[in-house]
């Protein structure tokens, strides 16, 4: 792996960024940039691109963090499950510590829930093979990413027989919050760098029906320094010619038809359905449910449950942040009641989401 | 001793303890004769009117890991925080907590590699304790370790000796350790070239500070937390501004992929043999060449320095020129990696 040097050539990077500037010189007013993917937020924070980029180019971050998107009552019903004695959560790391409306998944465990980690859903298969007596829920959340992943959790328990696993689904889909977002006229979204490791999947032809209806320019970006500067190039090269297509930058990974395997399970496990969004509310056909003939892994229709009436933090600006309104540090709570060590809003949970890299790397 | 695990009767205090204490604990760790076994050590022909005075607990998950074990990690971590006051580490005390079912042999491997890294740092154990758990009360072997140092100069060494124009150094790369525990632990199959760092600095320090003296302004071990909140520490202890070159920062590339596939920043992950020292500009190019005539400092480097403004900031300038903010750690990017 030679990315850490071949992608972070100071040279090059130099090259782009006076390309950049040269582009927007004659550009009057505010050329919004908004990025659908935590991993690019990261990026941006972690290199700091935002201090290489002209005055004209505002780098936004949209709904681009699974943990952060995750509703607050999928959180007190992941807490409701953690709470049933027979229950194991398994869940990526980031999830437990996202505040409910009265606990987390990282109380429920300090209290005595069994409540582990796992960096594969494969390892919460064999988690639930390992536990014969117990009921083994994965969290599965995240964009199309980690739900082929998921899937094919759900096609191996299947095949094996393991009947105690299950999984609580709240899976969401690109690009159907974008039309939501390019909809709304006070966000101004110029054009977007669309998510690397999603766009892997789902295939950069995925964001034509977006472009053709509102003509907002797309380009595929990864993650790289060298990476997002060339999309934010070619972004604002689109903005300034009038022009909206599809570009694709990461074409060293993302083909324009995706990942046709890894769509295939997808489908054949999961179908589309209404989500709601945290900080955007519901959004027609933008989720995964569980197919019919696989119920029997669907936390949901297995495990009824009490769950409380959710209740959002007074003051958290999370929504607004995840639409790319505001900014973190426009939010009364950042840094006062709301750190990493003592959230408020998933934002600031998730290393991907906007308020913690703002938290962690902000100038 | 007929049995091959820690039974709870070693913690007794009566027969299988003393089995445990003289057939297998004191002769792997200290040199101290069976006459001489009292309830306190008592050092003698001390000639230091200052004593640097440490403890830590080690509770390692999983206890062995690529390149070394919770034993080495414990004698190298006190040793590591003494010399970082400028103390030369003179002994050390071994609390050992033992989980009902710990099998004999990982214990005295464990035993055998702090007697190593003792003997390598010139550092004797004095005391000791063991108590045993029952099982599920303890993780196999929590292990605390205490020490005493001497100065033999009239230094003062601290987190609040930072001056504008200092450079900073380290003494190779960084994130090893944390990469390493978490490998081990995850059963992550990485690059095989990932292995703790854990080494005892106290030579590297002496060297230091005999042949530069007043030169060196801070001297701190970047263990958990990792170099970014160490520097953080710094920078608000002395009241100054420091601003790194990223592209200087060592780092290995296995430990630099596996990072990025985790999504962490080996910035922010321990180092058990890593040293970062502010030194005065005009002598840090000797300085840095005298750090890479060690083994523990082959890969030495500057990679910032302390700037004239002094609002308690650390910031980067990314490979790529971009500017950013060093905060420190704030939760745990790791559980349980010393």
């Amino acid at each position: 792996m030679k990315y850490s040097s071949e992608y972070r050539d100071p040279q090059l990077a130099a090259a782009m960024v006076t390309a950049i500037a040269a582009e927007v010189a004659d550009y009057a007013g505010t050329m919004v940039l908004m990025e659908v993917c935590g991993t690019h937020t990261m990026s941006i924070y972690q290199h700091g691109i935002r201090s290489l980029l002209p005055e004209q180019i505002r780098l936004v971050s949209g709904p681009g963090c699974p943990v952060c998107v995750t509703p607050i009552r999928y959180v007190d019903r992941a807490v409701a499950y953690a709470r049933q004695p027979e229950s194991i959560i398994a869940t990526f790391g980031d999830m437990i510590r996202v505040p409910g409306s009265s606990s987390s998944l990282l109380r429920e465990k300090a209290m005595g829930a069994a409540v582990q980690i796992v960096y594969s859903p494969l390892d919460a298969v064999k988690l639930a093979e390992n536990n014969p007596g117990k009921q083994v829920i994965f969290l599965g959340i995240g964009f199309e990413t980690t739900a082929p992943t998921i899937a094919g959790s759900i096609l191996e328990a299947a095949r094996c027989g393991v009947d105690n696993y299950a999984v609580f689904c709240s899976h969401k889909t690109m690009p159907a919050p974008m039309a939501v977002l390019t909809a709304d006229p006070y966000l101004q979204v110029a054009g977007y760098l669309c998510p690397a490791h999603v766009s892997a999947v789902i295939g950069a032809e995925a964001y034509r029906p977006l472009v053709e209806e509102y003509q907002v320019p797309c380009v595929v970006t990864g993650f790289e320094p060298l990476d997002m500067l060339r999309g934010i190039q070619l972004l604002a090269q689109q903005v300034v010619d009038g022009r909206a297509e599809v570009e694709n930058e990461y074409q060293r990974i993302v083909k324009p038809e995706g990942n046709l395997r890894a769509l295939e399970i997808l489908r054949q496990v999961f179908e589309p359905c209404d989500a709601d969004w945290r900080g955007i509310g519901p959004i027609a056909g933008s989720g995964l449910r569980i197919r019919e003939e696989f119920a029997a892994f669907d936390a949901e229709r297995r495990f009824h449950v009490a769950v409380e009436e959710p209740r959002e933090q007074k003051g958290c600006l999370c929504g607004e942040i995840l639409k790319g309104k505001v900014t973190p540090k426009d939010c009364p709570l950042f840094r006062r009641g709301c750190t990493p060590e003592n959230p408020v809003g998933a934002c600031m949970v998730s290393s991907e989401g906007t308020c913690a890299a703002e938290y962690k790397y902000g100038c | 001793m007929s049995n091959d695990i820690i039974l709870l009767g070693h913690g007794s205090g009566g027969k299988l303890s003393h089995q445990l204490l003289d057939e297998l604990i004191i002769p792997t760790l200290s040199r101290v004769a069976q006459r001489d076994q009292n309830d306190s050590a008592v050092l003698e022909g001390i000639e230091s009117n200052r004593l640097a005075f440490t403890t830590d607990s080690y509770v390692v998950d999983p206890i062995f890991f690529s390149g070394g074990n919770i034993g080495d990690l414990a004698i190298n971590g006190t040793i590591n925080d003494l010399a970082m006051s400028g103390a030369c580490p003179l002994a050390i005390s071994v609390g050992l907590i033992l989980e009902e079912g710990l099998l004999l042999d990982d214990l005295r491997r464990i035993l055998e590699s702090m007697r190593q890294a003792a003997e390598a740092a010139g550092v004797v154990i004095v005391t000791g304790d063991t108590k045993v758990v029952p099982r599920g009360k303890g993780d196999k072997v929590f292990i605390n370790t205490s020490g005493i140092g001497v100065f033999d100069h009239g230094l003062r060494i601290g987190g609040s000796g930072a001056r504008p124009g200092d450079k900073v150094l380290i003494n190779g790369t960084i994130g090893d350790h944390g990469m390493a525990v978490l490998a081990s632990r995850e059963g992550l199959e990485l690059e095989s070239d990932i292995a703790t760092d854990s080494v005892a600095l106290n030579g590297m320090v002496s060297d230091l500070l005999n042949q530069f003296g007043e030169a060196i302004h801070v001297l701190r071990d970047p263990t958990r937390g990792g170099v970014a909140t160490t520097l953080k520490e710094i920078a608000l202890q002395s009241g100054v501004d420091i601003c790194l070159q990223e592209k200087e920062l060592p780092v290995k590339e296995a430990v630099a992929g596996a990072c990025a596939i985790l999504g962490l920043d080996p910035m922010f992950v321990a180092n058990e043999g890593k040293l970062l020292v502010f030194v005065d500009p005009h002598r840090a190019d000797d300085v840095l060449a005298a750090m890479r005539r060690r083994p523990e400092g082959e890969r030495a480097a500057l990679i910032g320095e302390v700037e004239a403004t002094s609002t308690g900031r650390v910031m980067m300038r990314t490979a790529i020129g971009g500017l950013r903010a060093i905060e420190m750690l704030t939760g745990e990017q790791l559980p349980r990696i010393c």
